[in-house]
């Protein structure tokens, strides 16, 4: 037994030395082309995300798509001297369990030669994933989730956080609807962690911007009776009475306080609507006449400029549907991780985070974007988007017009100082 | 007080879900021995039914609240044909798993062809305005609901007491074996009763799709409690089921207004019922124990 040790460490031993000789030979500058230094000369992005649940519609397989087109770019803008040829995609459904997207993110680095993973919806799922990401050492772009702890106290040096979080969608919902629509904010919240994270950021925002809460609720989640109507009822006799109704419900579970919104005719009596997390996918089941008027904060919209509308129609042609950010921000997140390896000149993770760390960068997603080499927090603007009157829809998919873009620099928190990465 | 009975409205108006699927569950249980554990898909297929007959033929909401059941009920009856009466001799376990197989494949094949995005529905305009009582005004969608549901169970309560169908079910359901010694086919009311069921299950599911998220897990989620209320009701108890349907939705309402401080009071209420009931009344509260066979 004790041979054996000795024998395996005299081993591994030798190893490193000889990789110390390769590296050293090979530390000379960037390289492109035929001598590149990528593990088994390829690129490999895993898409790890909810192919078949709530989430699926507004990320899923749509952003494998996504990523795919980034590398199809990636080839034709880089030719020969692209650092491979050879990049391909893996993907798996999370379900949004913590627990399989810990087995799958571990499965994708150890068996299928994952170099960098990105997406992974569900808070939960995405700080499991980050802390496979810290221990094996392997790029992690997140896109789908939303809790500020992995720019926070479950920062690592591989995880970047990419689209948005809970500061931005308060920081930017809270602010400028209690300044435009009133101070007064009645706050429903599902009631686990993601909902209570946004409550209190909500809180935070609505206060710094001179508003109050006058009540809050924290609804059952999963709600199975699908029913909100005691919250609903109770909102306008609050005494102060709330101007606004903030909903920090996601997915399924919106659309059902938005419907009993309506039907209670709350916007009717004086309260209006305020929404926590959306996107473009729920405003489509739920209809624009629905949300006529709803203000909410936006990453990217698909039909904002020239550059997003003629990508959205490039995605619409291979997906048949428009894109949500998450898409963007996928296809994004995959192109500018490219980059750096191409610049880098190999997949070694280390020398791709010292290329990506302070980038500033403007692509599709990312407008005045710099990647914060203090905690990985990606920053760039954002938008406080008013869902339009049914009339005022022009095509299918055209449901928003942008009140405001929020500047980079002030649509994020600060770094944050239980970040040590 | 305006606050107390918009509340107690609403429990009743939750409640008429409940009734309306558990009265199914009762009927079906009653006569087959089966727990349909497809209910709730059954439900969900005619919510999402409905979005599909308005959004791709513009068929109306009055329409589909006929076409549906009738569809799903033949649908259902066909399938009690094809297998679940392949089964009912065997341990009632096998039409659990069976039923619960089919649920999976039924959401599937809505999620393959629809995503599971919600669709959209909305509230028919004769009934999108307010009902004013006064003392509150309420959703005239909702009071609809309950004045229709509570109009269909007193139908069903007619039909089972005072005709000689609904002798033949009731005596069916209690005595089977006795009823068959008498001379009477009860094998020959097993499928229309089980296609009735389910098409109570696809009317509820009609009449959610323009207040609930019309999803292929809709029914999923609501199922769990609809079997909490058949169980306090009593298996197979039809009265039971109806006013354990309405009790349930009402404790559920005035726990999540007054107990709104303690989510996990009002989200669990109902199961702390239903143990209770079992304790104390082990066959539910208006269910009698089986004969031993």
């Amino acid at each position: 037994m004790k041979g054996m040790t000795m024998r395996r460490s005299v081993g591994v031993a030798a190893a490193s030395a000889a990789a110390l000789l390769v590296a050293g030979c090979g530390g000379g500058g960037p390289q492109s082309g035929g001598d590149s230094k990528l593990t088994g000369d390829k690129i490999v992005l895993g898409v790890l995300n909810d192919q078949s649940g709530a989430y699926s519609e507004l990320s899923g397989r749509n952003s494998v798509k996504a990523v795919e087109m980034a590398i199809a770019d990636f080839k034709a803008k880089h030719g020969d001297d692209a650092v491979t040829k050879d990049i391909s995609v893996e993907t798996a459904d999370h379900q949004n369990k913590p627990d399989v997207a810990n087995s799958k993110a571990q499965e994708m680095v150890d068996r299928k030669g994952v170099d960098a993973i990105l997406d992974v919806p569900t808070s939960s799922a995405a700080l499991k994933v980050a802390d496979v990401a810290k221990e094996k050492k392997k790029l992690y772009f997140n896109i789908g989730a939303a809790t500020t702890d992995l720019t926070g106290k479950s920062c690592n040096k591989y995880t970047f956080h990419y689209a948005y979080d809970t500061y931005m969608l308060a920081h930017g919902t809270g602010t400028v609807t209690t300044e435009q629509v009133g101070k007064n904010w009645y706050i429903l919240y599902p009631n686990y962690a993601f909902g209570q994270d946004m409550e209190k950021s909500f809180t935070a925002a609505i206060g710094a911007a001179g508003g109050q809460v006058v009540g809050k609720d924290g609804a059952p989640f999963p709600n199975t009776s699908g029913d909100y109507s005691s919250f609903l009822l109770k909102a306008p006799t609050l005494n102060p009475k709330p101007q606004v109704l903030g909903t920090m419900q996601a997915g399924a579970e919106l659309v059902n306080v938005v419907k009993q919104y309506n039907e209670f005719k709350l916007r009717e009596k004086g309260v209006g609507l305020a929404v926590g997390l959306m996107f473009i996918t729920d405003i489509h089941s739920l209809t624009p006449a629905a949300l006529a008027g709803t203000t909410y904060t936006d990453a990217w919209y698909w039909n904002f400029d020239k550059q997003n509308r003629e990508w959205a129609d490039r995605f619409q042609s291979e997906t048949g549907t428009r894109p949500s950010f998450a898409h963007a921000a996928n296809y994004s997140a995959a192109m500018q991780y490219l980059e750096a390896v191409q610049a880098a000149g190999t997949d070694d993770a280390d020398a791709v985070v010292k290329e990506l760390e302070g980038k500033e960068i403007n692509d599709l997603f990312l407008r005045n974007g710099k990647i914060r080499a203090e905690d990985h927090r990606v920053v760039h603007d954002a938008y406080l988007a008013q869902v339009k009157p049914q009339a005022e829809v022009k095509e299918p998919w055209d449901y928003v017009k942008i009140l405001k873009t929020i500047p980079a620099a002030e649509a994020f928190r600060a770094p944050s100082a239980d970040c040590k990465l | 007080m305006s606050g107390f009975l918009q509340n107690t409205f609403n429990g009743l108006v939750g409640g008429a879900f409940y009734a309306l699927l558990a009265l199914g569950l009762a009927v079906i249980f009653g006569m087959l021995r089966v727990v349909n554990f497809a209910h709730g898909a059954f439900y969900m297929l005619g919510a999402f039914g409905a979005y599909v007959l308005l959004a791709e033929a513009g068929v109306p909401f009055w329409a589909a609240l006929v076409i549906m059941p009738l569809a799903l009920g033949l649908l259902g009856m066909a399938l009690e044909r094809a297998v679940i009466h392949r089964l009912t001799r065997l341990d009632p376990l096998y039409n659990f798993l069976l039923t619960f197989g089919l649920t999976l494949i039924l959401q599937d094949l809505v999620k393959s062809r629809y995503g599971v995005q919600s669709s959209p529905y909305a509230t028919p305009a004769e009934l999108s305005g307010t009902v004013d009582f006064g003392l509150f005004d309420f959703p005239t969608y909702r009071v609809f609901i309950l004045g229709f549901t509570v109009l269909l169970c007193a139908a069903v309560w007619w039909v089972l007491g005072r005709t000689r169908i609904g002798m033949v079910v009731r005596a069916a359901t209690e005595r089977p074996e006795l009823t068959r010694a008498f001379g009477i086919d009860v094998g020959r009311w097993v499928t229309p009763v089980f296609g009735f069921g389910i098409a109570l299950a696809g009317l509820a599911g009609v009449l959610a799709a323009p207040m609930r998220a019309v999803n292929p897990l809709m029914g999923a989620d609501l199922i769990i409690v609809v079997f909490a209320v058949v169980v306090i009701g009593g298996l197979g108890s039809i009265f039971g089921s109806v006013a354990a349907g309405f009790g349930i939705g009402l404790i559920q309402a005035w726990g999540e207004a007054y107990l709104s401080d303690y989510p996990l009071v009002s989200q669990t209420v109902v199961f702390v019922v239903m143990a209770a009931v079992l304790l104390w009344r082990p066959a539910g509260l208006f269910g009698r124990e089986e004969a031993p066979a």
